[in-house]
């Protein structure tokens, strides 16, 4: 007795990935905004590198390290954590708190950049400077990013862009770093790409 | 994530951990210029007093305080508790004023978990009669784990009035989760006789952490990496456990002798308030073994952990 056919299955819809930087092109934009941080702040003096976890720690991480490369000076390094001050605690079961370190100097006085993978509703952002006013008084601060998705829903700008992707709501964008991921790159997953 | 904190049996390992871990990030804002964070803006602890604290009392207000909740402190003494109101009818008014959660300490044992029953917010015991007080041992793990680096494998001795101590209860079954070992002393009318059958080997049927009994102190004092010493809860002996104060003292009072037979590592601890003299000696609880006031610091990040964990999400 033959088994019956099985059923047609139906289609079922992958969702699209698209590279959008490989590894190799991750380090050359990481180059860059090292390059324009230097640029901008003309030599990085009285300079602090904070990374929002968990991506933006070892990407701050990173430009430090460039930037000692390049210009042979050392840029005080420091990690961020936003999670106590999120407009969306309340919305989601309790998250797990990062650790929040700055660099011996501390940050008053200092020119503050702060580092993230993604810029995408602002609200991140809006989170870290309120947690910036409670840990010190910086002189100014900045906003490097790999990756701008566009879709901000408040009035924030990056000053270093190391890519604007444009995209749909429905898409998202994914960044992976060799030090969280173990692998460098960033992808957009969904939306109407073919 | 759990919704009260009743009990030490209420945290696994893995919850424990992660409100210890989540401790270790409060205490850096001690350190801050502003020591306030916006997590809990525009909640509301309770802090239901039916009995005489100090630090604990002081340290959940602070706790709540640098999270930025609301709090309002309750005392028995001058409220309507006085004129006879019921605890039951007394956590229907704090229900109704839309307390998110309730710090409650209350000489009954079994209050707290009552209390749970009635109300829609997080309870949080803070003492309930001879019975438990999670938070004192989850600071006193946090001490520990931050003096000597870990807690797994840990000797640690619990001295004194076991049998109406909750800082011991909650001590014992919290530590046994956190796989350190735990040595009870005391004089025998002052140990709880289910735990010392349980540890001659007795009762195996039962479910009591796995602890030793020893009467015994300076046998214990070499091997003991921590040497918690208990208050003597003169208010809730009724009976005429130990014959004086003076025989008590010499025999289980920590003196500065006694304190020099410990390992170079070993720390001393106490829950407080101190009978000096009687339990411990003023050179011990102001050694640098001595760590009484680290504990009251740790106990508001511990605190503001607990209930950044138990309020912070939507899982209320």
């Amino acid at each position: 007795m033959a088994c019956p056919p099985a059923a047609e299955s139906p289609p079922v819809r992958q969702p699209s990935v698209k590279v959008i930087l490989a590894s190799a092109d991750v380090q050359r934009v990481v180059d860059r905004i090292a390059h324009q941080i230097l640029e901008k702040t003309q030599g990085a003096a009285d300079t602090v590198l904070l990374g929002i976890p968990t991506r933006g720690a070892p990407l701050a991480r990173r430009l430090a390290a460039r930037i000692s490369t390049f210009e042979d000076v050392a840029v005080p390094v420091g990690v961020l954590d936003i999670t106590l001050y999120r407009d969306d605690l309340r919305r989601h079961a309790t998250r797990a708190i990062g650790p929040t370190q700055l660099p011996p100097g501390g940050i008053d006085g200092k020119r503050v950049i702060l580092v993230d993978d993604v810029l995408f509703s602002g609200r991140t952002v809006r989170a870290a400077l309120d947690a910036l006013n409670d840990v010190g008084r910086p002189a100014s601060v900045q906003l490097a990013v790999l990756v701008d998705r566009g879709h901000r829903e408040l009035p924030i700008r990056a000053d270093y862009v190391g890519k604007n992707i444009p995209t749909s709501l429905a898409e998202s964008v994914k960044v992976t770093l060799a030090e969280t991921d173990g692998a460098d790159g960033v992808k957009l997953y969904g939306g109407t790409t073919s | 994530m759990i919704r009260h904190l009743l009990s030490g049996t209420d945290l696994d390992a893995a919850t424990a951990t992660r409100i210890l871990d989540t401790a270790a990030e409060m205490a850096t804002v001690a350190g801050r210029e502003v020591k306030k964070l916006p997590a809990l803006r525009g909640r509301t602890v309770v802090n239901l007093f039916y009995e005489d604290s100090t630090r604990t009392r002081i340290s959940f207000e602070a706790a709540a305080k640098r999270l930025s909740a609301d709090v309002i402190n309750f005392s028995a003494k001058g409220s309507s508790v006085a004129k006879g109101e019921s605890l039951k009818d007394t956590a229907l008014t704090l229900q109704a004023m839309g307390a998110d959660a309730v710090v409650v300490r209350h000489p009954a044992s079994g209050a707290a978990h009552r209390l749970a029953e009635w109300v829609d917010g997080s309870v949080v015991n803070a003492g309930d009669g001879t019975h438990e007080h999670p938070t004192q041992a989850l600071l006193d793990a946090y001490t520990m784990r931050s003096r000597l680096g870990r807690l797994a494998g840990l000797s640690v001795a619990v001295v004194g009035d076991v049998l109406h101590s909750r800082v011991a209860r909650s001590n014992v079954l919290l530590l046994s989760t956190l796989g350190a070992k735990v040595t009870l002393v005391g004089p025998p009318t002052l140990i709880p006789v289910d735990w010392a059958t349980r540890a001659a080997g007795a009762n195996t049927a039962g479910q009591a952490p796995d602890i030793t009994v020893c009467y015994d102190l300076d046998a214990v004092l070499p091997t003991s990496d921590v040497v918690m010493m208990l208050r003597v809860q003169r208010e809730r002996m009724s009976d005429s456990y130990f014959p004086s104060a003076r025989e008590y003292a010499r025999r289980y009072g920590l003196d500065g002798q006694r304190m020099r037979r410990l390992p170079e590592h070993a720390i001393v601890m106490h829950p407080g308030p101190m009978n000096r003299g009687m339990e411990i000696t003023p050179e011990v609880a102001d050694s640098a073994r001595s760590t009484i006031v680290e504990q009251v610091t740790n106990g508001v990040s511990v605190r503001m952990a607990v209930l950044y964990l138990l309020l912070g999400g939507n899982n209320a």
